[in-house]
């Protein structure tokens, strides 16, 4: 698979380490008074669907950069990929 | 019909033409006491054990496409009971005995061959961790063996004793470990279900449930609405998919494991014999092939096909562990899609749902599973409470801290 990296172009996949589903981006507020709960649905559950899927890659032996890939769990296509700093930004905008 | 040994002798001299099909191809019925969505060896295990061991027998396996056409034929037929936690040995060694009686039980060949299974050892740090492995095997009863590294040298010469980065020091044996005819397992099941009245329903896909105040009472399919008054959902591989038809998230990650098989050879590996130092382990089938794999692809897949990196991989640590294997000729790969866990253990419990039950996240043990998760799964439909040697395979086993992490590497699938 090549990961269409924003900043160094097309890279192999090879070079980068899978974490998961990118809702690790968004972590619940430790303050809210539903913080356990929420907590353990961060870290435990998934949506794992079949299609298209956000997922957190690591460029290990790249840039060291978090990237948000967009890609189909059914076909491997990969439909697209964005910093990771960019979208927390973008999402913390809102 | 029932198989013996004079039936062969008695159909071989009359041209075969005795045989019947194994199992009925029923219509669906409108209703069931029990449906089992998924029709591989863990739900045609549950059937038969429903109606062997607890009497339900107004019971349907359904199957999206034909029995056994997933994860069960699909493994490396390893079966054994080698883990360390409490929360699991004792459901693995439940499943070991069942193994050694399955064929009599079902009275069907399974080709269980008990040839034994070596974890290799390549430090003294690792030795140290395997003796205690060993000696949680032997309180469950499982028995288990500190082989030296002479005694390797006699049962598996072949081997690269003396690498230079990962020397081999010895092995823990246990030898009623071994394999099974994978679709063999599946059939004897299938076979033995609907002797016993069971409905197995294939080409007959779940496309949603059918729910009433909190309640399953039924499952919509494409042959219809089945109402049903249990459902056990067994679809290890699509779980995230049946259980989001509930609206449900589950602690999984569906991804691909890949297995290889070699032409065939003349007998060479005596048994499964598992790299300690990377992740590959290998088995020689009946008709001589070299049966091998090792790690995921490491991201989340539904396409039953893996890339050509871990192949790569896999090969490596083949040659390294014995470097004979450079001499075979690689005939096919695959790849099957597991549910991995959060902590690399399975589930086996009601859900939030009333009268809907799951039976999944099999990580890389489903197939050894299958006769201890048809059993404990047909318990608890029947009974409603878990089986003893499944009590820890929970749902809430996350929220309340009692993970049964066996490598104790935490909420990251891919690495289980």
């Amino acid at each position: 698979m090549l990961i269409p990296h924003p900043l160094l172009g097309p890279r192999n996949a090879q070079e980068f380490t899978y974490l998961g589903d990118a809702q690790l981006l968004r972590r619940p507020d430790p303050q809210a008074p539903d913080a356990e709960a929420a907590f353990c649905d961060y870290v435990f559950q998934r949506s794992n669907p079949a299609g298209v899927h956000q997922e957190l890659w690591f460029h290990e032996q790249g840039d060291r950069s978090w990237l948000v890939v967009t890609r189909n769990t059914v076909t491997h296509e990969i439909l697209g990929a964005e910093l990771a700093c960019d979208v927390a930004k973008r999402e913390g905008a809102q | 019909m029932t198989f013996s040994g004079f039936k062969v002798i008695k159909e071989a001299l009359t041209g075969h033409k005795g045989w019947g099909p194994l199992w009925r191809t029923p219509e669906p019925k409108a209703q069931y006491d029990v449906v089992i969505v998924g029709g591989g060896g863990h739900g045609l295990a549950t059937a038969y054990y429903l109606a062997k061991v607890y009497g339900v027998t107004n019971v349907a396996v359904l199957e999206k496409g034909w029995i056994g056409s997933g994860n069960v034929g699909r493994n490396t037929t390893i079966i054994r009971s080698n883990y360390l936690l409490p929360g699991n040995q004792p459901f693995y060694e439940f499943s070991m005995k069942l193994w050694e009686n399955l064929e009599q039980d079902t009275n069907f060949n399974s080709m269980v061959s008990q040839r034994g299974i070596i974890n290799l050892f390549h430090s003294d740090g690792q030795r140290d961790a395997y003796r205690r492995r060993g000696n949680a095997m032997m309180l469950s009863g499982a028995g288990a063996r500190l082989l030296s590294q002479a005694d390797l040298r006699e049962r598996a010469p072949f081997l690269n004793f003396d690498n230079a980065r990962f020397p081999i020091k010895g092995g823990l044996m246990q030898e009623r470990a071994g394999t099974a005819r994978h679709d063999g397992v599946a059939w004897g099941y299938a076979r033995g279900a609907d002797m016993r009245g069971v409905d197995i329903i294939q080409n007959c896909e779940v496309t949603g449930f059918r729910m009433d105040a909190g309640r399953v009472t039924g499952v919509e399919t494409t042959r219809g609405v089945i109402g049903a008054g249990k459902v056990g959902v067994a679809v290890a591989g699509n779980s995230g998919r049946v259980m989001a038809m509930a609206g449900r998230r589950l602690p999984i990650e569906s991804q691909v494991l890949q297995a290889f098989v070699s032409e065939g050879l003349k007998p060479v590996i005596p048994g499964v014999i598992t790299f300690g130092a990377g992740h590959f382990y290998i088995s020689q089938s009946d008709k001589g092939g070299l049966v091998f794999g090792g790690d995921l692809d490491g991201y989340n897949s539904y396409a039953q096909r893996g890339g050509l990196p871990v192949v790569e991989d896999v090969l490596e640590g083949g040659m390294a562990l014995m470097p004979m294997l450079g001499r075979a000729r690689l005939l096919r790969n695959w790849g099957g899609i597991v549910d991995m866990s959060m902590d690399g253990s399975p589930i086996i419990d009601r859900t939030d749902i009333g009268d809907l039950y799951f039976n999944g996240a099999w990580n890389y043990g489903g197939f050894k599973a299958t006769p201890a998760s048809g059993y404990a799964f047909a318990h608890l439909l029947a009974r409603d409470e878990p089986h003893e040697t499944a009590r820890a395979f929970r749902f809430d086993r996350f929220a309340r801290g009692y993970v049964i992490d066996e490598k104790g590497v935490g909420a990251q699938p891919n690495l289980h």
